[in-house]
This record gives structure tokens, C-alpha cells and sequence, in this order.
């Protein structure tokens, strides 16, 4: 640890000449000063590499420099644990922790851009970590179609129940007992596709505000992300009995089937993300409890950053071919296209994890 | 890797001392971090909050003039133009607002720096947890968790409340929301790092982020160096090992802070008390050229016993 002479001969191989010298050198009385006198060169430069680099990545940063990194945070580092035990001087050991901390991060820094990190993203991170959420992918599902059967009896048995479940702004004319006709006419298309991008972006933000509230209740041990998943299905069991009851439930099906499957198996990602953390939490297993819950949610993370892009494609759907398109085959084939490929995007692509990437 | 709690030691300031943690890097170089006070990631957020309202707030006063100036220009012969702008607009609107309440803390905080401006401005960054990489997983989770911990609550509480006073809604239902928010709101409170719910989900943690420039060292200045005497007196000041046995590590860097500032008030005080211990008599005037040469022979005193594995962190040791 104690060897001034073999670092200093190891740090000036990479001292810059045309840096301001330091101090004389010969004049400094104490070793710990002649220590950083003979180091300031390198420190200095690396500083202003690492400035450099946190001002505007790695465009103002010379081949050179880069190469020299490694080197001279090593030797800062080195410098640092030096000067702990043999130097006094505040002003020197203050810096250096400092210089240390502000390399560490770059040299440790986000190896990847958002670009490149997006792209991996796309080409199989996005698939993998929805495979890994498998188990909560299962038991979300479970609840969903719990919470649609529930909506379902529950409106059977009494009819009442539907306001309790759907708001009214939200029911409309879709209320039980209300005529054919009506009923048919919440199915039908638009005769124009005015107005319909706007009530997109609205479905959008606001469907995918209900996902990022599953995925992030999903802290208090993922209990609250199922029941908003319950109720939620509540909600549509309910509907479904409605139309079911009007000999409609074919024509609700293809409706609710062009962006449906987009949308609900967003949801029901969004839902499995969160009892992933919860489930994490509640059951860290050989992992600390904080370890167990940052893993989980990271992977969790990825998935939601999906479920985004899925509310971006079921606002699209939503707003524009399932009220432009007619016929409940067509919207059925629509759904069942979108159903089909998200599922061999999520489930049939299997592509390993980039090196040194391994899942936690 | 491993993350420790260090003893506050003799370096730092002592209002730091338990917020400093020490990291080490997975090449085995410890590292010590600050963790962010609570306060100055209040500020950060406030600040942040700021930038984005108003930056939406001017896309929006833009986008309303645009919209303005299109219902201006078309009136009421084009109808369906005007519609199909106004539309466009209005897309627009939505989606700068989403990408853009989540574009701001993901870039920025995945860039070089990991902070946004606000807390560049208050000096703290993000960083992971277990001194590896912060990753753009990481950054999502915490930043996805933060509506969840501040802003629904928020803005369910403001609703509650206004459909409460039209007698809409019970009053219970404010007080959901209200704990709902208290409870993420106090949780940083609850532990020694800090954490927000959403740094314990993503594995971060927000330290600080010193910009230190290196000083001049004060031992290699004035009256402190060997060969160089007062200015003022032309005599050198020559401590014996029983003047200088009195002080220890933490009286030495108090005293390099003191002569730093070079107040000469606060330095002739200084003098006064060290020559009181010491049972020196000196007169005024030359009390820089004094400490200087104090603090030289201090530090080397104590350095040379450092070296024997023998420290004297302060007087009372």
C-alpha cells in the first residue's frame, strides 16, 4: 500500500507536460505534500477528461484520453487510499474522494445509450423479461377471469349490481334491459374518422395511466395490483351480461376483440408486473429483501415500458378500425391477428441475453 | 458490490458524517458517497416540477395560438379543416405531455451526469445501489414509481376534495388518498438511505455529487515551508514535540479550514488559544505567519506517527 514510488513512476508515464507544473516540489517540507505534488498532473487531467465527459458524453473526449481512463482512475483511486493513511491535508483527500466518485461514475456510466439499450430492447430484452414474469402472468390471468365471471354472476343474480360496477358517464345507453337497437348502435362504426385521433391519444394516456397504477401498486405486496385487475374485469363481465342478455355477445365479442386483445393483455402485463414486485417482496427468498424487490423490479420495469408501447397500439385500434370497421368476423380477425402475434412475439422468440447481460 | 457504513472518521464535515457511505467498486476500490439529505431531494423535485410545467405550459400557450390562429384563418368556411387542425393539435398536445412528463427524468437521468437540471442544480445524482451500472431498467422502475408515490394521490385528493364540496363524494375518500400519500411522502423518512419507493423497486439511490476543485496546500506556503521566516518579524517559528502533542487530527484540519478562509480575527483568536495552551507569549500581527508554521509542524508531527500506525484524531485522544 505504502509505495510513493512505484505509483508515482506508474502515474507520470501518463502526465501531460503542457498542464500547469505543479509547485516546486523540492521546497515541500512533508512527504504527504511531495506525495501530492508529484500526482496533481494526472489528477488534474483527470478531472478535466471526466468534466469533459459529463458535459457532453464522449464527443469532447480525445482517442487518448479515453485510453487513459482506466489508468488514471486507478491511480486516483490508489492515490486516494495512499493519501487516507499518510496525509493530513483536507483539501487533498476532499478532492480526491470527490475525483474518485465523479470518475467511478463514468467509468462505470450506462454502458449503452437509450438508442442501443432500445434496440436490444425490441430484438428480444422486451420478450425475455415477459418469460420471466411467466408464474404472475398465470395468476394474473387467473384473477382476471375471476373478475370477469364475478361482473358476470354478479349482474345475474341482480341487475343492480351493474350501476355499482360501471359508472354512469361510462354505461351510456349500455345499461340492462335497454332495447336491441340501442344496444347495437354502441357497436357501430362512425361514419367518419373525424374527431377519432384525438379520442385516441385520450384512450392512450389514460389506459396508460391505469396500467402504470397496476404495475406500481403491485409495491404493497401485489395485492392492490389484483384487485384493480378484478375490478376492472368486474366491470366488463358486467357489460358482456348486458349484451349477452340482448343475443349480442357474438357482435360485443368482435367489438371488444380489436383492441381488446391489445389492451387487455396489456393490462394483464401490467397487472403480472406488479404482483412480480409484491410477490418478490412478500417472498424474497435466499436474497435480502431490497436485493429480492430491485430485481424484480427492474424486470418488472421492462415490461412496463412494453405495456406503454401496447397502449400506443390499442388506442390506435381502438379509435380507428374498430369504428371504422364493420362486421364482427372482421374485428374477431383484427383482434385475432393482434392476439396472435403478441403472443409468439412474447412466448416463441427466444433469443439469449447479450453477453455479460445475464438476468438477475 | 458491498456497501458499508463507514465511521465517520476525521474526514468531512461532521454534519455528514451519517449520510457517508462507502461502495466498493466491483475491482475492490472503496468509494466514499454522500447520501442526498432529504431536504435537497425536495428541491431537486420542486425545481424539476418547475421546469416541466413551465416548458409544458409554453408548448401549450404555443399549440393554443396555433389553434387559435387556424380557427382565425379558416372561420367558417372550412369546418372540416378546421376540425381535422384542431384535432391534429390536440394529439399533439397529449403526446408532448406524456413523452414529455417521461422523456425528461429518462434521458436525463440515464445521461452522463444521472441527474435532471434540478438536481444538477442542488448537486446530487442517481446512481445503483449495488455500485454497479445504473441501468435504463432501473431509471424506468424509479421514474414510473414516482407518479404513483406523489402524483395520483395528489391529484385523487384534489378531485375527492372538489367532488366532496359539490357533495358528490364522502368525505372518507379524501382521507384514502390523503394516507395513500403520506404513506410514500414519509417513506424516505423511514430509512437510513433515504429511499423513496421507488429507489428500494428500481435498486437506486441518490447521492451527492461533489465538484471539489483541488486547493493549494497551506504546508507548502508562507511561513509553514523550512526555509521560509515571518514576513513580518523575520523570525521562524520552532515548535517543540510538547507544544505540538497538545492538538490532533481534528484541531489540525479545523485549523486548515480557518487559515482557507483567512479571517484574520478569527485567526488572531486562534493564536490566542494556542498560545495560552502552550504558555507561549507573542504579540499581535504576525498571527498568519504563526499558524502557518503551527500547522506545518502539527501535520508533519502527526503524519510521522500515522506512518508508525499511531493516529491522534483529536485533543482528548
Amino acid at each position: 500500500m505504502n509505495r510513493p514510488n512505484a505509483l508515482a513512476s506508474f502515474g507520470s508515464r501518463f502526465s501531460r507536460r503542457e498542464l500547469e507544473p505543479p509547485a516546486d516540489i523540492t521546497s515541500a517540507a512533508l512527504r504527504s505534500d511531495r506525495f501530492r505534488l508529484e500526482r496533481e498532473d494526472d489528477w488534474r487531467r483527470l478531472e478535466s477528461i471526466v468534466s469533459r465527459m459529463e458535459g457532453g458524453g464522449l464527443k469532447g473526449v480525445s482517442d487518448q484520453d479515453l485510453l487513459a481512463l482506466p489508468t488514471l482512475y486507478r491511480t486516483a483511486a490508489s492515490s486516494l487510499s495512499v493519501a487516507r493513511e499518510t496525509s493530513l491535508d483536507l483539501a487533498t483527500l476532499n478532492y480526491l474522494e470527490g475525483l474518485v466518485q465523479r470518475a467511478w461514475f463514468q467509468v462505470y456510466g450506462p454502458r449503452k445509450s437509450l438508442f442501443g439499450w432500445l434496440r436490444e430492447f425490441f430484438m428480444g430484452g422486451w420478450s425475455r423479461a415477459v418469460q420471466a414474469l411467466s408464474i404472475d402472468i398465470g395468476i394474473a390471468l387467473i384473477a382476471v377471469v375471476a373478475g370477469a365471471a364475478v361482473g358476470w354472476i354478479l349482474v345475474d343474480s341482480d341487475p343492480d349490481w351493474y350501476f355499482r360496477l360501471v359508472s354512469e358517464s361510462m354505461a351510456g345507453s349500455r345499461a340492462p334491459g335497454a332495447s336491441r337497437e340501442a344496444l347495437e348502435a354502441t357497436l357501430a362504426i362512425e361514419d367518419d374518422a373525424g374527431g377519432l385521433s384525438a379520442f385516441a391519444a385520450q384512450l392512450f394516456s389514460n389506459n396508460a395511466g391505469v396500467c402504470i397504477l397496476a404495475f406500481a401498486l403491485g409495491f404493497a405486496f401485489g395485492i392492490p395490483s389484483l384487485l384493480l385487475l378484478i375490478h376492472n374485469m368486474a366491470l366488463l363481465g358486467a357489460m358482456m351480461w348486458v349484451f349477452a342478455s340482448a343475443d349480442l355477445a357474438y357482435e360485443f365479442g368482435g367489438w371488444l376483440s380489436v383492441h381488446g386483445t391489445t389492451e387487455l393483455f396489456g393490462i394483464l402485463l401490467s397487472g403480472a408486473a406488479g404482483l412480480h414486485i409484491g410477490r418478490s417482496m412478500a417472498f424474497p427468498g435466499e436474497k435480502a429483501l431490497l436485493e429480492a424487490a430491485s430485481a424484480a423490479g427492474r424486470r418488472a420495469a421492462v415490461v412496463m415500458l412494453g405495456v406503454v408501447i401496447m397502449m400506443i397500439v390499442a388506442a390506435l385500434l381502438e379509435a380507428f378500425p374498430r369504428q371504422l370497421v364493420e362486421g364482427a368476423t372482421n374485428r374477431y380477425l383484427i383482434g385475432g391477428f393482434f392476439l396472435a402475434f403478441w403472443l409468439s412475439y412474447f412466448f416463441l422468440l427466444r433469443v439469449s441475453a447479450p453477453d455479460g447481460e445475464a438476468d438477475a | 458490490m458491498a456497501q458499508t457504513k463507514a465511521q465517520p472518521g476525521p474526514i468531512g464535515a461532521p454534519i455528514n458524517a451519517k449520510r457517508v457511505r462507502t461502495i466498493t467498486t466491483p475491482e475492490g476500490i472503496t468509494v466514499p458517497v454522500t447520501v442526498a439529505s432529504r431536504g435537497a431531494r425536495f428541491s431537486a423535485l420542486m425545481l424539476d416540477l418547475f421546469f416541466l410545467l413551465a416548458a409544458l405550459f409554453l408548448i401549450d400557450l404555443v399549440l393554443d395560438s396555433i389553434m387559435g390562429g387556424v380557427g382565425f384563418d379558416m372561420g367558417s368556411e372550412g369546418g372540416e379543416n378546421t376540425s381535422s387542425a384542431r384535432e391534429f393539435l390536440f394529439v399533439a398536445g397529449i403526446i408532448f405531455g406524456f413523452f414529455g412528463w417521461y422523456g425528461y427524468f429518462l434521458i436525463q437521468e440515464l445521461g452522463p451526469r444521472g441527474a435532471t437540471f434540478g438536481k444538477r442544480l442542488v448537486g446530487i445524482r442517481v446512481a445503483a445501489r449495488n455500485g454497479e451500472r445504473l441501468t435504463p431498467e432501473a431509471v424506468i422502475a424509479r421514474n414510473l414509481l414516482r407518479d404513483v408515490e406523489i402524483f395520483y394521490p395528489l391529484v385523487y385528493m384534489i378531485i375527492a376534495l372538489v367532488l366532496s364540496l359539490m357533495d358528490e363524494m364522502s368525505g372518507g375518500l379524501i382521507w384514502a388518498a390523503v394516507a395513500w400519500f403520506l404513506l410514500f411522502a414519509l417513506f424516505p423518512f423511514f430509512n437510513a438511505d433515504a429511499l423513496r419507493a421507488g429507489d428500494v423497486v428500481a435498486g437506486t439511490w441518490v447521492l451527492e455529487a461533489p465538484r471539489t476543485k483541488l486547493k493549494a496546500a497551506i504546508s507548502t506556503q508562507g511561513a509553514a515551508t523550512a526555509e521560509n521566516a515571518s514576513d513580518v518579524t523575520g523570525q521562524r517559528y520552532e515548535f517543540g514535540d510538547k507544544e505540538l502533542a497538545i492538538y490532533g487530527e481534528r484541531e489540525l484540519q479545523t485549523l486548515e479550514r480557518m487559515l482557507r478562509e483567512n479571517n484574520e480575527e478569527a485567526l488572531a483568536a486562534v493564536q490566542a488559544t494556542i498560545c495560552r495552551k502552550i504558555g507561549w507569549e507573542t504579540g499581535a500581527g504576525d498571527e498568519r505567519a504563526f499558524l502557518e508554521a503551527y500547522y506545518a509542524q502539527l501535520r508533519a508531527r502527526l503524519e510521522t506517527n500515522m506512518r508508525f500506525g499511531k493516529r491522534k484524531v483529536d485533543k482528548h485522544s
